[in-house]
Protein backbone atom coordinates (compact mmCIF):
# COMPACT_ATOMS: atom_id res chain seq x y z
CA UNK A 1 0.00 0.00 0.00
CA UNK A 2 1.07 3.55 -0.01
CA UNK A 3 3.47 5.00 2.08
CA UNK A 4 1.09 7.38 5.10
CA UNK A 5 1.46 10.24 6.66
CA UNK A 6 -0.99 11.31 9.43
CA UNK A 7 -1.70 13.53 12.03
CA UNK A 8 -4.26 12.33 14.63
CA UNK A 9 -5.82 13.93 17.50
CA UNK A 10 -6.71 10.53 18.74
CA UNK A 11 -4.41 8.02 20.51
CA UNK A 12 -2.06 6.28 18.34
CA UNK A 13 -2.94 2.57 17.92
CA UNK A 14 0.00 0.90 17.43
CA UNK A 15 -1.53 -2.50 15.79
CA UNK A 16 -3.20 -1.15 13.57
CA UNK A 17 -0.05 0.90 12.14
CA UNK A 18 1.92 -2.24 12.09
CA UNK A 19 -0.51 -3.72 9.75
CA UNK A 20 0.45 -0.58 7.43
CA UNK A 21 3.83 -1.74 6.79
CA UNK A 22 3.10 -5.02 5.79
CA UNK A 23 4.56 -6.44 2.93
CA UNK A 24 5.53 -9.65 1.37
CA UNK A 25 8.66 -8.54 0.35
CA UNK A 26 9.61 -7.56 3.61
CA UNK A 27 12.16 -9.02 5.42
CA UNK A 28 11.36 -7.13 9.10
CA UNK A 29 10.48 -3.34 10.15
CA UNK A 30 11.92 -0.83 11.54
CA UNK A 31 9.42 1.17 14.05
CA UNK A 32 10.26 4.35 16.37
CA UNK A 33 7.72 4.99 18.85
CA UNK A 34 8.08 8.44 20.40
CA UNK A 35 6.51 8.85 23.94
CA UNK A 36 6.11 11.55 26.25
CA UNK A 37 8.36 11.70 29.25
CA UNK A 38 8.00 13.09 33.21
CA UNK A 39 11.33 15.16 33.18
CA UNK A 40 12.79 17.90 30.51
CA UNK A 41 15.54 20.15 31.34
CA UNK A 42 15.62 19.19 34.61
CA UNK A 43 11.55 20.08 35.10
CA UNK A 44 9.32 17.49 35.82
CA UNK A 45 6.19 17.22 33.16
CA UNK A 46 2.70 16.92 33.71
CA UNK A 47 1.53 16.66 30.50
CA UNK A 48 2.15 17.86 26.60
CA UNK A 49 0.38 19.55 24.32
CA UNK A 50 0.70 19.86 20.44
CA UNK A 51 0.40 22.18 17.80
CA UNK A 52 0.41 21.23 14.59
CA UNK A 53 -0.57 23.21 11.63
CA UNK A 54 -1.82 19.95 9.98
CA UNK A 55 -2.16 21.51 5.94
CA UNK A 56 1.55 22.02 5.83
CA UNK A 57 2.50 19.07 8.07
CA UNK A 58 1.00 16.54 6.12
CA UNK A 59 2.56 17.93 2.56
CA UNK A 60 6.20 18.07 4.19
CA UNK A 61 6.05 14.78 6.25
CA UNK A 62 4.65 13.21 3.11
CA UNK A 63 7.98 14.91 1.38
CA UNK A 64 10.36 13.31 4.36
CA UNK A 65 9.36 10.14 3.35
CA UNK A 66 9.70 10.50 -0.20
CA UNK A 67 13.08 11.38 0.48
CA UNK A 68 13.88 8.88 2.65
CA UNK A 69 12.39 6.08 -0.02
CA UNK A 70 15.11 7.71 -2.52
CA UNK A 71 18.16 7.78 -0.09
CA UNK A 72 17.20 3.98 1.65
CA UNK A 73 14.63 2.20 -0.89
CA UNK A 74 12.22 0.41 1.42
CA UNK A 75 8.79 -0.85 0.53
CA UNK A 76 6.37 0.45 3.50
CA UNK A 77 6.72 3.03 5.50
CA UNK A 78 3.66 5.20 8.11
CA UNK A 79 4.20 7.70 10.36
CA UNK A 80 1.69 9.24 12.35
CA UNK A 81 2.38 12.21 14.37
CA UNK A 82 -0.11 13.51 17.23
CA UNK A 83 -2.05 16.80 18.32
CA UNK A 84 -3.47 17.94 21.02
CA UNK A 85 -2.88 16.88 24.65
CA UNK A 86 -1.27 14.17 25.76
CA UNK A 87 -0.58 12.81 29.59
CA UNK A 88 2.83 10.89 30.55
CA UNK A 89 3.65 7.55 28.45
CA UNK A 90 1.70 9.09 25.88
CA UNK A 91 2.97 8.10 22.06
CA UNK A 92 3.73 10.66 20.52
CA UNK A 93 5.04 9.95 17.72
CA UNK A 94 5.08 6.42 15.49
CA UNK A 95 7.00 6.06 12.14
CA UNK A 96 7.45 2.43 10.75
CA UNK A 97 9.34 1.78 8.01
CA UNK A 98 9.44 -2.32 6.19
CA UNK A 99 11.85 -3.09 3.90
CA UNK A 100 13.67 -6.31 2.39
CA UNK A 101 16.88 -5.67 4.74
CA UNK A 102 17.61 -4.03 7.82
CA UNK A 103 19.71 -2.19 6.95
CA UNK A 104 17.79 0.48 4.68
CA UNK A 105 15.24 -0.01 7.28
CA UNK A 106 17.13 1.25 10.08
CA UNK A 107 18.08 4.43 8.12
CA UNK A 108 14.95 5.16 6.24
CA UNK A 109 13.51 4.93 10.02
CA UNK A 110 16.13 7.42 11.55
CA UNK A 111 15.61 9.89 8.75
CA UNK A 112 11.74 10.25 8.89
CA UNK A 113 11.71 11.14 12.83
CA UNK A 114 15.06 13.33 12.75
CA UNK A 115 13.81 15.65 9.49
CA UNK A 116 9.92 15.75 11.50
CA UNK A 117 11.57 17.07 14.14
CA UNK A 118 13.22 19.66 12.93
CA UNK A 119 11.41 20.87 9.57
CA UNK A 120 7.05 19.93 10.19
CA UNK A 121 5.38 22.98 11.56
CA UNK A 122 4.84 21.51 14.95
CA UNK A 123 5.41 22.76 18.35
CA UNK A 124 5.29 20.86 21.74
CA UNK A 125 4.47 23.03 25.27
CA UNK A 126 4.85 21.08 28.47
CA UNK A 127 2.45 21.80 31.30
CA UNK A 128 5.01 20.82 34.73
CA UNK A 129 3.62 19.95 38.03
CA UNK A 130 4.62 23.55 39.60
CA UNK A 131 1.19 24.66 37.18
CA UNK A 132 4.09 26.70 35.02
CA UNK A 133 3.89 25.82 31.19
CA UNK A 134 6.35 26.95 28.16
CA UNK A 135 7.07 26.05 24.71
CA UNK A 136 9.93 23.51 23.67
CA UNK A 137 12.62 24.44 21.46
CA UNK A 138 13.91 22.42 18.85
CA UNK A 139 17.47 21.24 20.27
CA UNK A 140 19.20 21.52 16.24
CA UNK A 141 17.32 24.44 15.52
CA UNK A 142 18.35 26.08 19.09
CA UNK A 143 21.89 24.93 18.27
CA UNK A 144 22.68 26.78 15.17
CA UNK B 1 1.98 49.46 1.31
CA UNK B 2 0.48 45.97 0.73
CA UNK B 3 -2.38 44.37 2.45
CA UNK B 4 -1.21 41.07 3.90
CA UNK B 5 -2.61 38.49 6.06
CA UNK B 6 0.01 37.36 8.37
CA UNK B 7 -0.82 34.23 11.27
CA UNK B 8 1.13 33.39 14.05
CA UNK B 9 1.03 29.65 16.00
CA UNK B 10 2.17 28.86 19.03
CA UNK B 11 4.01 31.21 20.96
CA UNK B 12 3.66 34.06 18.69
CA UNK B 13 0.23 33.65 18.52
CA UNK B 14 0.41 33.82 22.56
CA UNK B 15 2.38 36.86 22.37
CA UNK B 16 0.49 38.42 19.54
CA UNK B 17 -2.97 37.74 21.19
CA UNK B 18 -4.57 36.66 17.94
CA UNK B 19 -3.91 34.05 15.76
CA UNK B 20 -3.79 35.66 12.57
CA UNK B 21 -4.60 39.82 11.87
CA UNK B 22 -4.44 41.72 8.33
CA UNK B 23 -1.79 44.42 8.59
CA UNK B 24 -1.01 47.41 5.87
CA UNK B 25 2.69 46.71 5.79
CA UNK B 26 5.74 47.91 3.83
CA UNK B 27 7.06 45.03 3.07
CA UNK B 28 9.08 43.35 0.20
CA UNK B 29 10.47 40.30 1.35
CA UNK B 30 9.02 37.42 3.75
CA UNK B 31 11.81 38.59 6.25
CA UNK B 32 10.39 42.19 6.38
CA UNK B 33 6.86 40.84 7.27
CA UNK B 34 8.98 39.11 10.50
CA UNK B 35 10.62 41.77 11.13
CA UNK B 36 7.74 44.47 10.88
CA UNK B 37 5.69 42.17 13.06
CA UNK B 38 8.21 41.33 15.67
CA UNK B 39 6.41 43.54 18.10
CA UNK B 40 3.36 41.95 17.65
CA UNK B 41 4.61 38.96 17.89
CA UNK B 42 7.18 39.38 20.56
CA UNK B 43 10.08 37.20 19.23
CA UNK B 44 13.63 37.58 20.38
CA UNK B 45 14.14 34.22 18.38
CA UNK B 46 16.67 34.90 15.41
CA UNK B 47 14.64 34.69 12.46
CA UNK B 48 16.92 31.70 11.65
CA UNK B 49 15.47 29.68 14.04
CA UNK B 50 11.99 30.37 12.42
CA UNK B 51 10.20 29.20 9.87
CA UNK B 52 7.63 30.89 7.26
CA UNK B 53 5.28 30.08 4.42
CA UNK B 54 3.30 31.93 2.49
CA UNK B 55 0.27 31.27 0.82
CA UNK B 56 0.46 27.27 2.77
CA UNK B 57 3.86 26.75 1.18
CA UNK B 58 7.28 26.86 2.90
CA UNK B 59 9.38 29.89 1.84
CA UNK B 60 12.38 31.18 2.19
CA UNK B 61 12.99 34.44 4.36
CA UNK B 62 13.68 36.12 0.70
CA UNK B 63 10.85 35.11 -1.01
CA UNK B 64 8.80 37.65 -2.04
CA UNK B 65 5.46 38.86 -0.96
CA UNK B 66 2.63 40.70 -3.19
CA UNK B 67 -0.73 42.47 -2.23
CA UNK B 68 -3.60 39.49 -0.60
CA UNK B 69 -0.97 37.21 0.25
CA UNK B 70 -1.04 35.18 3.66
CA UNK B 71 2.26 35.01 5.42
CA UNK B 72 2.55 32.34 8.15
CA UNK B 73 5.04 32.82 10.92
CA UNK B 74 6.56 29.89 12.60
CA UNK B 75 8.47 29.76 15.82
CA UNK B 76 11.27 27.12 16.30
CA UNK B 77 9.05 23.94 15.74
CA UNK B 78 9.58 20.76 17.95
CA UNK B 79 7.95 17.92 16.55
CA UNK B 80 8.42 14.16 17.79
Amino acid sequence: MADVFAISDKDIVVDELRDQVKNAGSGGVCVFEGWVRNQNDGRTVQRLEYEVYAPLAIVEGKKVIAEAKQRFPFLEASCVHRSGLLEIGDCAVWVGVSAPHRDEAFKACRYIIDEIKVRLPIWKKEHYVDGDSGWVNCERCANV
Amino acid sequence: MKTLTVKYFAMFREHAGASEETLELDAATARDVFEQTRSRHGSAEPIGHCKVAINDEMADWTASVKDGDVVLLFPPVAGG
